[in-house]
């Protein structure tokens, strides 16, 4: 099994998110993660499913996912050929010996805090999930209090976008 | 166009826009605006179910019959999730139906209103698409969105759940010019390649099969696949969804697959060595154990739902586009090739799959203890009638025996429960196929247990005056579920004595006793225990037209269904009687030969 990031372009309707997990689970798939949000055209959404599964299984789910009749198109985003990226907030113990240390840390990957009380700080980190994992490691030491994570998004690289004809969608038909 | 009017005068003449001529339901709180404008219409005639349940399987009824959508109405939170068991049955055999359900008012969805069920959620995975309407103004537009999505493409149910508000509410009626489903665009027209590529396995092919399913019916392309199978010269099998798609007196027709198939139907697709599949979905029922399913079989996959094509079976060659198309087009490329000399020979096939047909015909044997054989009953029904009637069995042994001993001869003569298995799905779905082609016999053949769960639609089709037949082949027990348990649970008959038929050896009691039930619901009822009788009573039955019948054949308790492939087999182990397999040997050999 392995992760795969699918692009799914969506009416913005009612229910619509209900109908697009509701399909994941009753067909037995795990979402990993699933983020949505409007884009450039009033009335579509873009929802970007993470899904750790086969590649068999995941043709089939990308089937499913196209029968919906608010689903417009499916893309499948390529590691090498999209701009992958989550946004991280991390609640991290900081007392007075460790605070240099955890700032220290933060820095190295570019993260910034954005909220400091006397024995935590909150540190927003964004980037490909890789990296954000390599922070989360590197910060665990000094104790994570609570972390959130918002989901993976992911554009594709080059000129095209997810609307144009020329960017082929994932099996509309076999 | 433009008229100022209620919401719900809106929606009756958004259905008079589309065609509908009948609705199948039951009024309620939440749907009874609709119900005024209604009682108006003189082009939808309602037809007042007894159970919801009941409208929406007449609504699949009357789509069987007629190829267009039916359509069931009933109010909210009960009424509506009492639909939810048609609307899984239509979607599993892909019916055309359109549900409109009343919601409570727009401000009390999600406070758990009287009568409030979330319909839409509930509904989500069992419908092809659904609706919540909160305003009037776009009522017009989602019904005609609501028929196009349940007749196009895969068909399927579509729930249309419209506030009371929207209901009450004035507004102007227009209808849409155009449809706008940017999301909805089913693929119709085959890829040229593909077809040619199909035609190129047939005709290289040594041991081909065309496995029919219900895809075709839908499609309305029985006369093409005649077309097809003549020219190619291929045997064919039909689905139980697929009954009726060519005909059973065909010689190449070799009958219905899986797990109560015939022996020369699971044999030609196990030993085929390329199935061309038409409308079909590989369901377990007909696979049997998947991983055995074909083993030496490339597989050709017509279906106009793409998400079908490779879901249980790889397909070797995936052609999406609607069965009619493919088949039209199949056949050019055929022709194309056999005028380029390219033509199969299936010679050897075809003695082989005779010699199957002639050593494993279906039968039965006659019940030791001179009880009336229930396939014996059936296959008289099927002789008698013809195949001009429309014959709808429930879900069960008589099904199975339906789709066996009956012959079909055209497209629409068998209506049935198929992926879903729905019991009680007879009574009211031949009540709906009567109502679409009222000219046409409808014999409904129910089993004892499936009648009593949608029996009350009697008293709808006595007081409408629908006069269908029902053929209870009564053997006082839940009798797929007793044939289980006596081959599979040591015959320990748990909870499946219905009590409808008197206990062996003696004794008279029937709870209830069928043919008074029958007269309490204004029905003729007649009772048939002795096989020298059965005739006569069908007759008796057949010559009756102002009223429903129900005829209760008491018989054998015993029968059991074959042939079988148990669950979980193999279809290689199939059996044509208890522990009796078919002897493959001259096959093996053969079969190794092409390895």
């Amino acid at each position: 099994m392995s992760l795969h990031t699918l692009s799914v372009l969506v009416e913005d309707t009612p229910g619509v998110l209900a109908r697009a997990s509701g399909l994941f689970s009753r067909r037995g798939f795990n979402i990993h993660s699933l983020t949505v949000g409007p884009t450039e055209y009033e009335g579509l959404s873009r929802m970007t499913i993470v899904v750790n599964c086969d590649r068999h299984p995941l043709e089939q789910v990308t089937k499913q996912l196209n029968k919906l009749v608010n689903v417009i198109k499916i893309v499948e985003m390529d590691t090498d050929a999209s701009v992958r990226r989550e946004l991280l907030l991390i609640k991290v113990k900081a007392d007075a010996a460790s605070r240099s240390h955890v700032l220290e840390t933060a820095e190295l990957f570019r993260a910034n805090v954005v909220d400091v009380s006397p024995d935590v700080v909150v540190i927003e980190a964004t980037g490909k999930p890789e990296k954000l994992e390599a922070l989360i490691r590197n910060l665990e030491p000094f104790g994570i209090k609570e972390l959130v994570k918002s989901g993976l998004v992911a554009l594709g690289r080059g000129p095209r976008s997810i609307t144009d004809r020329s960017l082929r969608a994932v099996e509309r038909s076999a | 166009m433009t008229e100022q009017m209620t919401g719900a005068q809106s929606l009756i003449r958004s259905l008079e826009h589309v065609g509908v001529d009948v609705v199948f339901g039951i009024p309620g709180g939440a749907i009874l605006p609709a119900y005024d404008p209604l009682y108006d219409s003189a082009k939808v005639r309602h037809i007042l179910m007894r159970h919801e349940q009941g409208a929406g399987h007449a609504a699949e009824g009357y789509a069987y019959a007629t190829g267009r959508p039916g359509v069931c109405m009933a109010t909210s939170g009960p009424g509506a999730t009492n639909l939810v068991t048609p609307l899984a049955d239509a979607y599993m055999d892909s019916v055309p139906m359109v549900a409109i359900t009343g919601q409570v008012a727009a401000p009390l969805i999600g406070t758990d209103a009287f009568q409030e069920a979330d319909i839409c959620g509930i509904s989500m995975p069992i419908t092809k698409h659904n609706f919540l309407v909160r305003e009037a103004a776009d009522i017009p537009r989602i019904v005609a969105e609501a028929f196009h999505i349940a007749s196009t493409g895969r068909p399927g149910p579509v729930l249309v759940d419209i506030a009371k508000t929207a209901l009450q509410a004035g507004t102007e009626f227009q209808w849409p010019q155009r449809l706008d489903l940017p999301g909805y665009r089913p693929v119709t027209k085959p890829h040229g390649k593909q077809v040619r590529e199909a035609a190129r396995l047939i005709a290289e092919a040594r041991r081909p099969v065309l496995y029919v399913g219900g895809g075709v019916l839908k499609a309305g392309a029985a006369q093409e696949l005649r077309v097809l199978a003549e020219l190619t010269g291929l045997p064919v099998v039909t689905t139980l969804m697929a009954r009726g798609a060519f005909p059973d007196s065909h010689r190449q027709h070799l009958g219905m697959p899986g797990m109560h198939g015939t022996v020369a139907a699971v044999g030609a697709l196990q030993r085929a060595d390329l199935i061309v599949a038409l409308g079909a979905r590989f369901d377990d029922r007909v696979t049997g154990k998947l991983d055995s399913f074909a083993p030496d079989a490339k597989i050709v996959h017509a279906d106009i739902d793409p998400a079908e094509i490779s879901k249980n079976r790889h397909a070797d060659v995936p052609i999406v586009g609607d069965c009619r198309e493919v088949l039209a087009d199949l056949v050019v490329a055929v022709r194309a090739d056999q005028a380029a000399g390219r033509q199969g020979d299936y010679e050897a096939w075809w003695a082989q799959l005779d010699r199957l047909r002639t050593d494993y015909p279906l039968g039965y044997e006659q019940p030791a203890d001179g009880s009336l054989a229930p396939q014996h009953v059936i296959k008289r029904l099927g002789e008698i009638v013809g195949p001009d009637a429309a014959y709808v069995p429930g879900v069960g042994q008589h099904q199975m025996w339906a789709a066996q001993f009956i012959d079909y001869e055209k497209p629409g003569s068998f209506i049935n429960s198929g992926g879903a298995g729905t019991m009680g799905f007879s009574v009211p779905a031949a009540l709906g196929a009567k109502v679409g082609r009222p000219d046409q016999a409808v014999w409904s053949i129910d089993g004892d247990g499936c009648f009593q769960m949608t029996n009350q639609e009697l008293a709808t089709c006595a007081v409408e005056g629908i006069p269908i037949k029902v053929a209870v082949v009564n053997n006082g027990n839940l009798g797929m579920v007793r044939q289980w348990q006596t081959l599979f649970y040591e015959g320990r008959y748990s909870n499946t004595n219905l009590q409808t038929a008197p206990p062996a050896g003696g004794g008279k009691v029937r709870i209830p006793d069928f043919v008074r039930l029958a007269e309490a619901y204004g029905c003729v009822g007649l009772r048939c225990e002795r096989a020298e009788d059965v005739d006569a009573t069908i007759e008796k039955a057949m010559a009756i037209d102002d009223a429903p019948v129900v005829v209760d054949f008491t018989v054998n308790h015993d029968a059991m269904v074959w042939p079988m492939v148990g669950p979980g087999v193999s279809n290689d182990n199939i059996q044509y009687a208890r522990d009796m397999a078919p002897d493959w040997d001259d096959e093996d050999e053969e079969r190794a030969t092409f390895r």
